[in-house]
């Protein structure tokens, strides 16, 4: 098993090193003096020549790729264009809005999703299926911020349960941060909650035609026990699986409620980053969403192996 | 329990002397459905200058009007009817989702099946695609937009890039499974060429998935260019697109919500409507693929 685990931490460098390359590329290979844009329309073209400088834009591709890339591994993400701080100190000081919502909106996400669909998935064909399966395209198809905006409006606008905007961090007390980001929270969630639903009602749909799960019928166990024992840890991979697919959909999500709910996160940095065209910014958001992505379905692959002991490769 | 029923796939619900769309719908009522709603907002965005006024005329005077029998939609923070801007929308969102679906599955399917094909090819470009997977899409585009520039061109393209990778995922994996089959030794063995194997054995087997995952990319398309306009880096602010709408609406929310609700309302219709099709035509063409998507 440790084999394994090894195996798959080295297969991980390969995607970080593709990833780190196309961050790379995509300022080199868009059409245009990367200097240029990233001074932007009114700049002069003394500024042009100082970015230029600052960059290193004028060695060749592969010396600039390389040293980025040594500096990048030592944790140095560049500095700012804009306010000339380390983007790793405004990334760091952005992140746990970023992460406050992403866990809480896993943890809503699966609390409600795994239910709902493995009671889909039992009175599967009822009214019940039916609507959780309708609620699940739905869900699917409402992009986040009109969710969010029509939260906001009912639940902020029109009864005042909830702040309009904005984020407490937990630091300022419980009760105001869970108030904050409560909004937020559903509106990202619902998305993930119609794909996990969706994959644990097939995944327990599946299981249930197993002969153990006839057999453990026959031994007159009840279905509560049925379901939760014998159905949905046999279903647990596939649905593992599928979180750590849609934390991608998670980060897209997170980068525009913040939009949405003004969250000072690491989604409101890429904005204003991109907006200000400094492209430092970006490429280190990239590179931290990338690499969080990469790592969470790492550990799911290792989680894997703990949940199903048949797989060892 | 419920799962004992058979699985007839609507089989039975068939009746002598129904005509054979009332035979499709009663087994595939989503591709319908969704169908018919993606056929009438297809309908609206081409005759858009027929029922719709002008989406660029500002007027001062009406600004933040709500609904009324002149502004069905309201009007926004410069006098423009909502309505109007929210039917020529469709054209941006519709011409955006389906040149990302089109130009996509082509260079999906071509990169696909050479990885599938060709094992030297596999190995580099599968992994180029799971770095480029690993990149979140929205942020990918992005970047490219922030880079690029503000176009309806860029946008496509920006959008393409993220979306080539799980096409090519899908192809790959159909053509490795094709290429084992017997009749493709066969083929082999009879000295066919590569390109024939390819064009006529095996990408006849990609076709029913492709659809299906063509719908899948062009709802996904229709939803990202909204937020990169949303966000201020997509389609250029002075196009109507729905994003745009919605993002000059954010400062406006309290006292005009209907400037967000209008076109965010017909965003979800559209894609719903798309993913009903794409679902409904994935259980259409071949129940069998359902397992590979």
């Amino acid at each position: 098993m440790y084999g394994y685990i090894f195996r798959r931490l080295l297969a991980t460098i390969p995607v970080m090193l593709i990833v780190a390359l196309v961050v790379f590329l995509l300022l080199h290979l868009t059409p245009g003096d990367p200097a240029a844009i990233i001074a932007g329309d009114y700049a002069r073209p003394e500024d042009i020549e100082r970015i230029r400088k600052n960059l290193g834009l004028d060695r060749p591709l592969y010396v600039q790729f390389f040293s980025w890339l040594g500096r990048v591994l030592s944790g140095d993400l560049g500095v700012s264009i804009f306010s000339d701080l380390p983007v790793s100190k405004l990334i760091g000081q952005r992140l746990e809005p970023t992460i406050a919502l992403s866990i809480s909106t896993i943890i809503f996400a699966v609390l409600v999703a795994i239910p709902l669909g493995t009671i889909a998935a039992y009175k599967a064909g009822t009214l019940v299926d039916r609507a959780v399966m309708a609620f699940a395209v739905l869900g699917f198809s409402v992009p986040v911020f009109v969710i969010g905006y029509v939260l906001m409006y009912f639940f902020s606008l029109k009864l005042g349960w909830f702040p309009v905007q904005g984020y407490k961090p937990i630091g300022e007390g419980f009760w105001p941060f869970l108030r904050s980001i409560t909004l937020p929270t559903l509106a990202l969630g619902i998305v993930y909650v119609a794909l996990i639903a969706r994959i644990t009602r097939a995944s327990v749909l599946e299981i249930l035609t197993e002969d153990y799960i006839r057999t453990a019928k026959a031994k007159g166990l009840d279905d509560a026990n049925l379901l939760v024992r014998h159905a949905l840890r046999n279903a647990a991979v596939p649905i593992v699986t599928i979180i750590g697919i849609g934390v991608a959909l998670l980060i897209g999500g997170v980068v525009v409620t913040e939009s949405v709910f003004n969250i000072p996160g690491l989604g409101r940095l890429t904005i204003d980053a991109v907006l200000r065209r400094d492209y430092p910014i970006i490429q280190g958001v990239i590179l931290v969403f990338s690499g969080i992505y990469v790592f969470v379905n790492l550990f799911i692959d290792i989680l894997y192996t703990f949940l199903d002991p048949r797989i060892r490769y | 329990m419920a799962t004992d029923k058979i699985k007839t796939m609507g089989l039975l619900d068939m009746k002598a002397g129904r005509s054979r769309f009332a035979d499709y719908y009663a087994r595939h009522p989503t591709v319908v459905i969704g169908g018919a709603i993606l056929g009438v907002i297809i309908v609206l965005a081409f005759i858009a200058p027929l029922i719709a006024n002008d989406p660029l005329r500002i007027k001062p005077a009406m600004r933040l009007r709500p609904m009324d029998d002149t502004y069905w939609f309201g009007s926004d923070f410069l006098g423009r009817d909502v309505y109007s801007r929210t039917i020529y929308g469709a054209r941006i969102s519709l011409a955006v989702g389906g040149a990302v679906a089109i130009i996509s599955t082509f260079f999906g399917l071509i990169i696909g099946l050479l990885a599938g094909y060709v094992r030297w090819v596999d190995a580099i470009v599968m992994r180029f695609m799971d770095g480029l997977m690993a990149i979140p899409g929205v942020l990918l585009a992005i970047a490219l937009i922030s880079l690029a520039g503000a176009s309806l061109f860029n946008v496509i393209v920006a959008i393409c890039i993220p979306e080539i990778p799980r096409v090519v995922r899908l192809v790959r994996s159909v053509t490795l499974q094709i290429r084992e089959l017997p009749y493709v030794e066969a083929a082999v063995s009879v000295g066919s060429p590569t390109h024939k194997i390819l064009l006529k054995h095996i990408v006849p087997n990609t076709v029913a998935p492709l659809i299906v995952q063509a719908t899948y990319v062009c709802a996904s398309a229709v939803v990202i260019e909204a937020i990169l306009s949303f966000l201020g880096a997509g389609t250029p602010p002075e196009i109507p697109s729905w994003g745009n709408i919605m993002a000059e609406g954010r400062s406006y929310f309290q006292v005009a919500p209907w400037i967000i609700f209008f076109p965010g309302g017909m965003l979800a219709i559209t894609v719903l409507a798309v993913n009903m099709l794409g679902d409904g035509l994935r259980d259409s063409l071949d129940p069998r693929i359902a397992r590979r998507m």
